[in-house]
């Protein structure tokens, strides 16, 4: 077994520096790493671009990081929900690349796959596939877009040994699976982190190998964005 | 004249037997609440999950448990839980059936914009460009007209793309219409909604055949 764990969140974002690209899984609120980004915002680290579905809301989630302008650049695909996000971006202060959010989950997995491109009909035709190359299949359109490069993913998952290996819950496991192995150093955190073998290998979402850190998250808040409920008749 | 209800209603009856089905934000969300009990429907929703069930009781929300209008939901016995990649090859590889989504404006060329009005507002495409790019089926839930009263139902579209001759079929508060190479069919009225009211409310061509019957719902 090759032993991915280290002792905490510190030691799992050892390395990252100013200027950076990051990949950082999550849909809404629900799967983000909420360790890392705080660690990321304590470090004060900037010049940041951030590879996410989502940019977290005001005062959460990406929404520090956005708060604090350590963010240059956002790649996501959907930013309502967030004040401040919308002002930096209207203002020009945060340069934003919309893109589709299955062109945003295949240029992860490309990455991860280590195929340089693909090609999506995702956006063609539109502001989107501007400037991009297109080519026709068996009469229908289709965009090029390249894999993401990142110097490092940060994804969560419910359970991992140190191995590296993940299991995910629910909806949260969303850009995670997606974004493990595809940026130069992954940085796991999960729930509970369990011991080497207590995790059936049939059972396993992604291997320890797209995994090279994994920590068990000192807390996780874990914030609902929209409870909606019915009530019991 | 129908409320956002009324649309969901009306577009719940194009949901068949068997059809795994994407719901966007707004109103078709509402459509999940009026499809018929005797038929199988599973829901798919793009962060994540086919088979959604209804909002849990309260106290029983997880946060782990969204859809992708990061509300809080339930799942149905043989629901599934999917990373992004995999969610949308279901979409792009064209095994869901059909998608119902809302829209600022659609063109009488299939044409559909609502991701964005340059200078006001900007929240992005989500998975609309993914969806509109790649189902067979894409019914359009919208009004028919803006809040200034202004035609959304047009000949060209004003504002940027979310795709290119994709929509097939549109349920407004007014009418039933289908895009045609010559233009919008008018298929079936709101109730008490009158042809002229729907040609007025149009600013793209209307295709008016025969007698047009009202919607039953």
């Amino acid at each position: 077994m090759i032993n991915k764990k280290v002792n905490g969140v510190t030691e799992a974002v050892k390395g990252i520096s100013n200027n950076m690209t990051f990949m950082l899984g999550g849909f809404g609120l629900s799967g983000i790493p909420e360790n890392a980004i705080a660690a990321l915002v304590k470090s004060g680290v900037n010049g940041l671009t951030c590879i996410s579905n989502n940019a977290g809301v005001d005062d959460f989630g990406l929404g520090l990081l956005l708060h604090q302008k350590q963010i240059d650049k956002m790649v996501s695909s959907y930013v309502g929900e967030n004040d401040e996000f919308e002002r930096q971006m209207l203002s020009g202060e945060l340069d934003v690349e919309l893109i589709p959010q299955g062109t945003l989950a295949e240029r992860c997995r490309a990455a991860q796959a280590g195929f340089p491109a693909i090609y999506t009909p995702a956006g063609y035709g539109t502001e989107v596939a501007e400037g991009k190359e297109t080519r026709e299949f068996d009469g229908k359109m289709y965009v090029l877009e390249h894999a993401f490069k990142a110097d490092f993913a940060f994804v969560k998952a419910w359970k991992g040994d140190a191995a590296g290996n993940l299991v995910f819950k629910g909806t949260a496991r969303n850009f995670n699976p997606c974004m493990a192995g595809a940026a130069k150093i992954t940085v796991a955190e999960v729930e509970e982190l369990v011991p080497v073998g207590a995790l059936d290998p049939n059972q396993i979402h992604i291997p320890g190998i797209f995994v090279q850190r994994i920590f068990q998250g000192e807390k996780y808040e874990k914030r609902i964005e929209q409870r909606t409920v019915r009530t019991r008749e | 004249m129908l409320d956002k209800t009324g649309i969901a209603k009306r577009i719940a009856k194009e949901v068949q037997d068997g059809y795994y089905v994407n719901l966007g934000i707004g109103i078709p969300t509402l459509v999940a609440n009026y499809v018929r009990d005797d038929i199988e429907v599973e829901f798919q929703s793009e962060n994540g999950v086919l088979g959604m069930g209804p909002f849990p009781f309260e106290g029983e929300e997880d946060a782990d448990i969204i859809n992708a209008g990061k509300q809080t939901i339930t799942t149905l016995p043989g629901a599934s839980f999917f990373d992004s990649a995999t969610s949308f090859a279901m979409i792009r590889g064209q095994h869901v059936d059909l998608t119902i989504l809302g829209a600022m404006e659609v063109a009488q060329n299939g044409d559909i914009a609502n991701w964005k009005i340059p200078g006001k507002m900007v929240k992005g495409m989500g998975g609309a460009m993914d969806l509109v790019a790649s189902a067979e089926n894409i019914i359009v839930a919208m009004m028919h007209t803006n809040k200034r009263g202004e035609s959304k139902i047009l000949k060209k579209c004003s504002l940027p793309l979310t795709g290119v001759g994709c929509v097939k079929k549109i349920v407004t508060n007014l009418a039933v219409l289908e895009v045609t190479d010559k233009g919008f069919k008018l298929l079936e009225r709101a109730p008490g909604v009158s042809v002229e009211a729907i040609k007025k409310a149009t600013e793209g061509t209307l295709i008016v055949e025969g007698d047009i019957p009202e919607m039953s719902l």
